[in-house]
């Protein structure tokens, strides 16, 4: 168990150092994320008028786009330098491999919306709940990831690559871009997380089977 | 032993083409005309069945998608645990054993894909005249869509990958992914907004169709499930006939190189 552990956060670490060096996925994210942004800024005039319910909309749309993106670069690097070869042939569990990609992509994820958000609210002039704004983009997030990984997995070894992952995903995170929203939407309009409870536990549920089924399937996905 | 299959196939296909034009004529001969809808309503005995078909086709690709992986599992661990054949062929052994799994797989998912088709063209031309939209964002509506959209997903990712055996695999793991989707779906969606009739057969104080309705609806469920079996072991007898051929080509290939 201990060594199992210990193997998740050595994966999850050459990513992070790899990240650390190149920073070409999270720079690559997060100038994407700011330029959706500020295509809704134009399409939506988001100044005026029902910001706390739009926000909401445009955020979460902004972190699937650039979610999308940072999951594709993250086996496209490993096939491309032939590194997954070298992880297959380690002798570390498949779930090993599953876990620390997955954490991976959670972190990239998480770190451009710990920018983002603080950086919305302050353009557009909204009040940010920090504290019950926080289960909430993290349980989003790890729904997102947690299937993500799998569908970039596979999208990195078919024919049209990048284009497979957005048809693969967008349809499957739907309960997540629904739950994620209406939550996120509540807690912009000042009230408190209790009376979201019904979306957060969608979050948690598709979380938790998603995380599982995931974690057991993964082997199929990478062997070769 | 081909033509003892054939002969079951088209009886069930003599059984499909009887009971719907039974269906036929209890839709247009037996079953009142719907009062206020008109004959518009008749739509429904088209538009149930086939709901109820995509969403077995669905189930029956789940099914045999963990089917096919736990049989690939399978095989793959009892030969490492015999060591008698070097794991190549081991695992090409366990992956032609589990292969018809995976033809199940495609062609419920082709058909799944051709009845949430029909269901999302049947709705919105009876919503049109009733409603007065073709379209609204409805529980029901957008989880039949989003159903239609990972399941051509499905058929999309078929098409993208070349070797057979990969194809098989990650199939089979979007096949389990895409069906446990369909609950937090349909949950989320509801909450979300409902305007969609609610359920008119299963209902906990008993059905609220006239007799007459619910006997022709099930007449027409009967009929579009035996012509969905029909199509499916058609659709089966295809693919099958297609995998020989590539055992053939490779056989030639392999005696000609030799």
């Amino acid at each position: 168990m201990i060594g199992f552990i210990s193997k998740v956060f050595a994966i999850l670490g050459k990513d992070l150092t790899a990240e650390i060096r190149s920073r070409e996925i999270l720079s690559g994210m997060f100038i994407f994320a700011l330029l959706v942004i500020l295509i809704f800024n134009f399409a939506f005039e988001l100044q005026r008028g029902e910001l706390a319910s739009l926000a909401a909309g445009v955020l979460w749309v902004t972190f699937a786009f650039a979610g999308v993106l940072g999951l594709n670069r993250s086996f496209v690097l490993e096939k491309d330098r032939g590194s997954l070869e070298g992880l297959l042939l380690s002798p570390v569990d498949r779930g090993a491999i599953y876990l620390a990609k997955m954490l991976g992509n959670l972190i990239f994820i998480l770190v451009t919306e710990a920018i983002l958000v603080p950086l919305f609210a302050f353009v557009s002039n909204l009040a940010l709940p920090l504290l019950p704004l926080l289960p909430v983009l993290l349980l989003g997030s790890l729904g997102f990831s947690a299937v993500g990984t799998v569908f970039a997995a596979m999208a990195t070894s078919t024919r049209t690559r990048e284009i497979m992952l957005p048809i693969l995903l967008f349809p499957v995170v739907v309960p997540v871009v629904i739950a994620a929203v209406k939550a996120t939407e509540v807690v912009f309009g000042g009230r408190d997380l209790s009376s979201v409870a019904d979306w957060l536990r969608i979050l948690i549920a598709f979380d938790v089977i998603f995380t599982v089924v995931s974690f057991l399937t993964f082997e199929y996905v990478i062997s070769e | 032993m081909a033509e003892r299959g054939n002969r079951g196939v088209e009886v069930l296909g003599g059984l499909s083409l009887l009971s719907l034009a039974g269906a036929l004529a209890a839709i247009f001969l037996y079953a009142p005309t719907e009062r206020v809808m008109g004959i518009v309503q008749k739509i429904f005995y088209f538009h149930v069945p086939s709901a109820w078909l995509a969403y077995l086709a669905f189930f029956i690709v789940f099914v045999s998608s963990i089917l096919y992986l736990a049989e690939r599992a399978r095989g793959f661990s009892i030969s490492l645990l015999i060591r008698l054949f070097p794991p190549a062929r081991a695992s090409l052994r366990s992956w032609v054993k589990a292969r018809p799994w995976d033809r199940l797989a495609l062609s419920a998912a082709e058909i799944g894909v051709l009845f949430a088709t029909l269901v999302l063209i049947t709705g919105p031309l009876w919503a049109r005249p009733v409603w007065g939209i073709w379209w609204t964002w409805d529980a029901r509506l957008t989880t039949t869509l989003i159903l239609w959209f990972i399941y051509v997903a499905y058929l999309v990712l078929r098409a993208n990958i070349d070797d057979r055996e990969r194809r098989a695999r990650f199939s089979a793991v979007l096949g389990i992914i895409g069906f446990l989707d369909v609950p937090l779906v349909h949950f989320s969606v509801e909450w979300w907004r409902t305007t969609h009739p609610g359920p008119t057969v299963i209902n906990p104080a008993g059905p609220s169709l006239p007799p007459e309705m619910l006997q022709t609806l099930m007449l027409s469920i009967l009929a579009f499930t035996l012509l969905f079996f029909y199509m499916l072991l058609h659709r089966l007898r295809l693919e099958r006939m297609r995998d020989e051929v590539e055992e053939l080509k490779t056989a030639l290939e392999v005696s000609g190189t030799a």
